[in-house]
């Protein structure tokens, strides 16, 4: 109260209402350009994938089980992209979300506060290593590992990105779930006490299913960030698209594919250049619903418990 | 009346917060089937002394106790004692009205349910015996699907006092289980445990003097961690003993 008294003094010969003019339209700037930069991609992306539609049936886009648009014998099924992206999603999602759990579960009912204190933070530094870095510890280091108990393993495969995706999404689903179980109202955990529940009982019985919405919550923006997630499996699954759920051969992703392409030497304005916002709008689509179902689960469950 | 056995007793009983002496030198003996009300004025260890006698206070980070607390002779702090056994024979049920977010029939049979019972009909039966024994039968026996959240705030209590009752413990905690209820419900909650008192031995902690009047059958009064009076209620009420306790049950002060 008294900084804005202040200044206000300081600027005695500049009206105050101008000043707020000011500020209100700076504001209102920042938060359009926002908006202005989001409504151009989104433009870019419906125009370009318009004109790619124009010449590629969207009914062979969805059925057509090869993808070879760089291929003398051009296909233009997505399957195969969409194929990649939900095994290695999936692979991740199977090793993030028990262990992320677990941890959630371990730090809110059995760590001690100190020790919940300093692993919370240390475990949210797995989520700032680059992903580039990610990529190659999967090629060089979990593929070999994985060879010598899977023989037929090939060098570029689903299966090792998928593990190493998970790895990376853990501290998403571990501290989002910790968050929302901590948010349980402790006396819920007194009454689960108070009826001779054990830990575990405590913990898997009341908490776990109280805290459900904000878990799944976790769970869903985990996906979306793995269906999004570029380096890891453009490093370590390949780039074949594959229309199969074998997560030991080189496949391709949706994300893969449009490095691929960008990288590459196709001339701009092509149908193959095209491609990539044909496959950009699709990931659009999918990431951009799971958000939307993670945020109306969010409005939805979120005061149920209070 | 005939002298009733003891049920629950402290001996030397002291705990602490950290550094805090909560409670100084308890020694007080409950009557089995009776009911025992914990009164004195906030912050005076009365609730502290009631989650001691089911070990709720074990989760407190620096919260210990000294002497010993024993339930029909067995010291429950005693190494061998498994603290969520404990519980199931002295059940507990808490200011604000608790149930899980789960449906009315899965809360009443929660306790059986994680004791390894999953016989449908022993379940349902169990359900209705807890229900009837809290007078909520009536109101709920068509909805046992429904949320229990659904309910208003006196069935809600009621419905936590017939999920402590289904596991058939012998003591009942009970730490001010009315403050946040209105008098029809209050009153429903008060007469629910004259009944109970048949089969249960109960001890509630109470702010509410006439309810500790009603209900109970001995009084404690607690001030600053110590027992200052342990007397039957009627005596308590008319003639107390120290001037402290005279001051708290008139309203001077507290």
């Amino acid at each position: 109260m008294r900084l804005l008294l202040k200044s206000h003094l300081a600027c005695k010969n500049f009206p105050l209402r101008v000043q707020e003019r000011i500020i209100e339209g700076l504001l209102w700037l920042s938060a359009v350009i926002t908006i202005l930069i989001t409504a151009a991609i989104i433009w870019v992306l419906l125009s370009e994938s318009v004109s790619f539609f124009s010449e590629v049936s969207i009914i062979d886009f969805l059925t057509d089980k090869e993808w070879t648009p760089l291929f003398a014998q051009k296909h233009f099924g997505i399957l195969p992209l969409v194929a990649g992206t939900l095994l290695t999603t999936a692979i991740a999602i199977a090793v993030a979300l028990p262990i992320g759990l677990t941890i959630a579960v371990y730090l809110n009912e059995y760590a001690p506060g100190r020790f919940k204190q300093t692993v919370k933070p240390l475990l949210e530094i797995l989520a700032t290593i680059p992903t580039v870095v990610y990529g190659f510890f999967a090629l060089t280091v979990v593929t070999p590992f994985l060879q010598k108990i899977i023989p037929t393993l090939a060098g570029f495969n689903a299966l090792s990105a998928g593990i190493v995706m998970g790895i990376m999404i853990i501290p998403m689903i571990s501290s989002l779930s910790e968050d929302a179980i901590s948010a349980v109202p402790r006396s819920l955990r007194e009454a689960a006490y108070g009826m001779g529940s054990t830990r575990l009982q405590t913990a898997f019985g009341v908490m776990v299913p109280a805290a459900s919405s904000g878990i799944v919550v976790s769970v869903i923006l985990a996906i979306s960030r793995a269906v999004g997630e570029t380096m890891i499996v453009a490093i370590a699954a390949g780039q074949q698209p594959r229309l199969t759920l074998d997560p030991t051969v080189p496949i391709e992703t949706i994300t893969t594919y449009i490095v691929q392409v960008s990288l590459g030497d196709v001339p701009h304005g092509s149908l193959e250049y095209r491609t990539i916002f044909a496959a950009g709008i699709t990931l659009f689509i999918f990431t951009f619903a799971l958000n939307n179902l993670s945020f109306w689960i969010k409005k939805k469950y979120q005061e149920k418990y209070d | 009346m005939s002298k009733k056995p003891y049920k629950l007793e402290a001996r030397n009983l002291n705990a602490f917060y950290g550094g805090f002496h909560a409670l100084k030198d308890i020694n007080i003996a409950m009557e089995e089937k009776a009911v025992t009300a914990f009164i004195g004025p906030s912050g005076c260890g009365k609730s502290t002394f009631l989650r001691t006698l089911n070990r709720m206070n074990d989760y407190i980070d620096g919260f210990r106790v000294e002497g010993d607390i024993l339930l029909d002779g067995r010291d429950i702090y005693g190494k061998d004692v498994r603290v969520d056994e404990l519980r199931k024979e002295v059940g507990m049920v808490f200011q604000k009205p608790n149930p899980f977010p789960k449906t009315i029939f899965e809360n009443v049979v929660y306790g059986l349910k994680i004791q390894g019972i999953k016989d449908k009909k022993v379940l349902t039966e169990a359900a209705e015996r807890s229900l009837r024994q809290t007078a909520l039968w009536e109101e709920v026996k068509d909805k046992m699907d429904k949320s229990a959240l659904a309910l208003s705030g006196g069935q809600q209590q009621r419905l936590c006092i017939a999920r402590a009752l289904a596991i058939s413990p012998s003591v009942i905690l009970m730490d001010e289980p009315t403050s946040a209820l209105d008098p029809i419900s209050t009153a429903k909650i008060e007469e629910l445990i004259y009944e109970l008192k048949n089969d249960y031995t109960i001890v509630i902690v109470t702010h509410n003097m006439q309810q500790a009047g009603r209900v109970s059958d001995q009084t404690a009064f607690f001030y600053m961690g110590e027992l200052v009076e342990y007397a039957k209620t009627k005596t308590m009420f008319t003639s107390p003993k120290h001037e402290r306790t005279q001051n708290y049950i008139t309203g001077r002060f507290g």
